[in-house]
């Protein structure tokens, strides 16, 4: 379908310019509202489920980041994200679990943390091994069904596809029962207003800022991230103005499919239990924030993780903690009815 | 007692056929002929089973210790025993009223949007339904699930031979839907949903409301999406939230779809012969075909390599130019699929 030039441009590509001068009185009003209600609500939260929602939230953004990447550039919904997070938790598991003690290396409880040093070596490792799988699924799946032309919607079904295989495949594996990282119970560190912060925690806060910090900067000051901006704001245009699609598309797979792995290993810290069905039953929020956010913008997808972190959590003071992803997913739905594109998106921009 | 048994199972494994079948035409209507995403069928399914189920069971009997607090009985109510057990067609009318309502709902929202916002509305719609129906005990006893469902016609047959009963009552039901919407799709009504998945700018540009059309076919869909489900609460006459886990009511009506061909109705039911076909047999197979992981990855394998290899199913579309111009112009459609948006 041919859009009107003006919303052809990405929200990715505003990331170098200035955001500031897009805001506009809709966008003020609806950020004095939320920011009204939620203070108001403040003191009837509790706060140890903001702080915990803080931590989900930074989880949450790494999968999102990725995703709304893959969505801006690949223009498909790509429903396997959550797998490939399974994907990784699951290759860091079988390093930490069996191929590091086969070697003759055990360890737990490294530093203030429950799990042992094997698992900081285990991360990059997995992350390499889901990006490699991401872009051997792009070579024998995505592009031949893009060299074919079939629509975007195509796409994100063959991703669904994909997503059922990965998981029947951990399950083939692993089987469906659930698995733990080597770990060894550690003291949570208490602070004031009954505040209880696992120290894993921390380590999920660093590693999930380090990433993103990263991705801005691979956008915003590389090449690639030039190239990478270029095509999607226009695929056509970026091609004969000489950029490299192909390299394009392994770029955002690899930065996609690092970010979920990555979050995998830390879901799997987090909730401190591995199940083959994590990654699938993540996609609510993880979707929901790509929306909220205006897909395609990761610095929505950024703000709308943190929010969906906290509202999700924070929820669990009243409701059942079943419920998260239905929260996730209302607010989802709440941004649908009140603006489609996200509340993140500029006028004019995304898709 | 051999064949007794060989003949029981076959009656089981046509039912769920036939079952499937149903599913598989629904989505037919919303993917087939008009192009929409659905990727929460298990809430349909959930919906249609669990609203029957709650409607038809005895209300729960306050000595027994239930958490569920109702139960329609409409099975029992005196003044609906007209003999032919006519409260099976009003409970299916109430299904399809809700699926109806909820598939208005999630139309409204997503369908002027494009297509994915669709796909993952239906997800987070299939899920809050499970999560309502799993934590909600006083709807429908939460994890405990539903069972006493009554029997359509139960007082014909010894409860026995009572398969063979719903095998044909699964099969009229089906032949019933299969034509209705093969007449609706070969209407002027179904040529604009196929215009609509092929083009929708040309289709608008043809003063088509195109927003309207898509909500139509998905509300149809999801009708018959319910009326499946409601078949199977009263066949299996136990469902729990497990019964509706994504894999056996999402993915497999996928593959069936895919595999017998997308935008074919005679494609959808073979699709869910052939799918289940597999899905029943490969448990008589040795070593690790038997294993249930490997039976979900090779669902997930065979909707990709579907699309990959071809995307046009088994049978395919036929395609259909005007009755005057070629009355036998009965050509597969080469390249399956929508063109490039």
């Amino acid at each position: 379908m041919t859009r009107p030039l003006e919303t052809r441009l990405s929200p990715l590509s505003r990331l170098a310019g200035p955001i500031r001068r897009q805001w506009s009185p809709g966008h003020t009003t609806v950020a004095i509202v939320l920011a009204a209600l939620a203070i108001g609500l403040l003191p009837f939260v509790h706060m140890g489920l903001v702080v915990n929602g803080v931590f989900l939230g930074a989880i949450i953004a790494l999968g999102a980041v990725g995703l709304t990447l893959i969505y801006g550039i690949l223009h498909f919904a790509n429903f396997a994200h959550g797998d490939y997070m399974t994907m990784g938790a699951y290759v860091a598991l079988f390093l930490t679990a069996s191929f590091f003690p086969w070697l003759g290396v055990t360890s737990d409880g490294f530093g203030p943390f429950t799990f042992g040093f094997t698992l900081l070596i285990a991360l990059p490792v997995a992350a390499i091994v889901v990006i490699a799988g991401a872009i051997l699924l792009d070579r024998f799946v995505y592009r031949r069904l893009r060299d074919r032309g079939v629509s975007d919607l195509f796409m994100s079904m063959s991703s669904m596809g994909v997503a059922i295989a990965l998981r029947g495949l951990v399950q083939m594996i692993w089987g469906g029962d659930i698995e733990t990282y080597p770990r060894e119970s550690k003291q949570v560190f208490h602070l004031p207003m009954d505040v209880r912060i696992p120290p894993d925690a921390i380590f999920i806060a660093l590693m999930a800022v380090a990433l993103v910090v990263t991705v801005y900067l691979v956008l915003t000051r590389t090449r690639i991230g030039k190239a990478m901006r270029a095509t999607a704001d226009n695929p056509e245009l970026a091609l004969v103005s000489g950029i490299g699609t192909r390299g394009v598309t392994w770029w955002t797979w690899g930065i996609g499919a690092a970010l979920a792995a990555t979050a995998g290993v830390l879901l799997a810290v987090f909730q401190g239990q591995l199940l083959p069905i994590m990654g699938w039953k993540f996609l609510i929020p993880v979707f929901s924030a790509v929306i909220l956010g205006g897909i395609g913008n990761p610095y929505g997808a950024l703000a709308a993780a943190f929010a969906i972190g906290v509202t999700s959590e924070v929820s669990t003071q009243w409701m059942n903690p079943s419920y998260k992803p239905a929260v996730a997913f209302a607010m989802m739905i709440a941004v649908l009815l009140i603006r489609p594109k996200g509340l993140f998106t500029m006028a004019g921009s995304g898709r | 007692m051999e064949l007794a048994g060989v003949l029981n199972y076959l009656v089981g494994f046509f039912i769920m056929v036939g079952i499937y079948g149903i599913f598989s035409l629904g989505l037919n209507v919303q993917w087939g002929f008009t192009g929409l995403f659905n990727a929460g069928i298990a809430g349909f399914f959930a919906l249609g089973a669990y609203t029957t189920a709650l409607l038809t069971t005895p209300a729960p009997d306050a000595a027994q210790v239930e958490d569920f607090i109702f139960g329609g009985n409409l099975a029992g109510l005196p003044y609906l025993d007209w003999g032919i057990d006519f409260w099976f067609i009003l409970s299916l009318a109430a299904v399809a009223l809700v699926c109806g309502i909820v598939a208005y709902a999630v139309g409204r929202l997503t369908l002027r949007l494009s297509g994915d916002y669709l796909a993952i509305a239906t997800l987070g719609i299939a899920e809050a339904v499970r999560l309502m129906f799993l934590n909600e005990k006083w709807i429908a006893n939460g994890s405990k699930g539903l069972y006493r469902i009554p029997e359509f016609l139960g007082d014909l047959v010894s409860p026995a031979n009572y398969d063979y009963l719903f095998l044909v009552v699964v099969l009229v039901v089906l032949a019933l839907l299969y034509l209705a919407v093969q007449r609706v799709v070969n209407s002027p009504w179904g040529r604009v949903l196929r215009a609509i998945r092929e083009d929708e700018v040309a289709a608008q540009s043809s003063g088509k409301d195109v927003y309207s059309f898509k909500l139509q076919a998905f509300i149809l869909g999801g009708i018959i999406m319910g009326i499946g489900g409601a078949l199977y609460a009263h066949h299996v006459r136990f469902i729990s939230p497990i019964t509706f886990d994504p894999l056996l009511a999402t993915f497999v009506i996928w593959a069936m779809l895919m595999v017998g061909g997308s935008g074919n109705n005679r494609g959808a039911l073979l699709g869910a012969f052939v799918v289940w076909g597999i899905w029943s047999g490969t448990q008589f197979l040795p070593w690790f075909f038997a294993d249930p992981n490997f039976r979900f990855f090779m669902i997930g394998v065979l909707i990709v390599g579907v699309i990959l290899i071809r995307p046009g199913g088994i049978l395919g579309e036929t395609r259909r130019v005007s009755r005057v111009v070629g009355a036998s112009s009965h050509t597969p459609v080469k390249e399956g699929g929508n063109p490039k948006e």
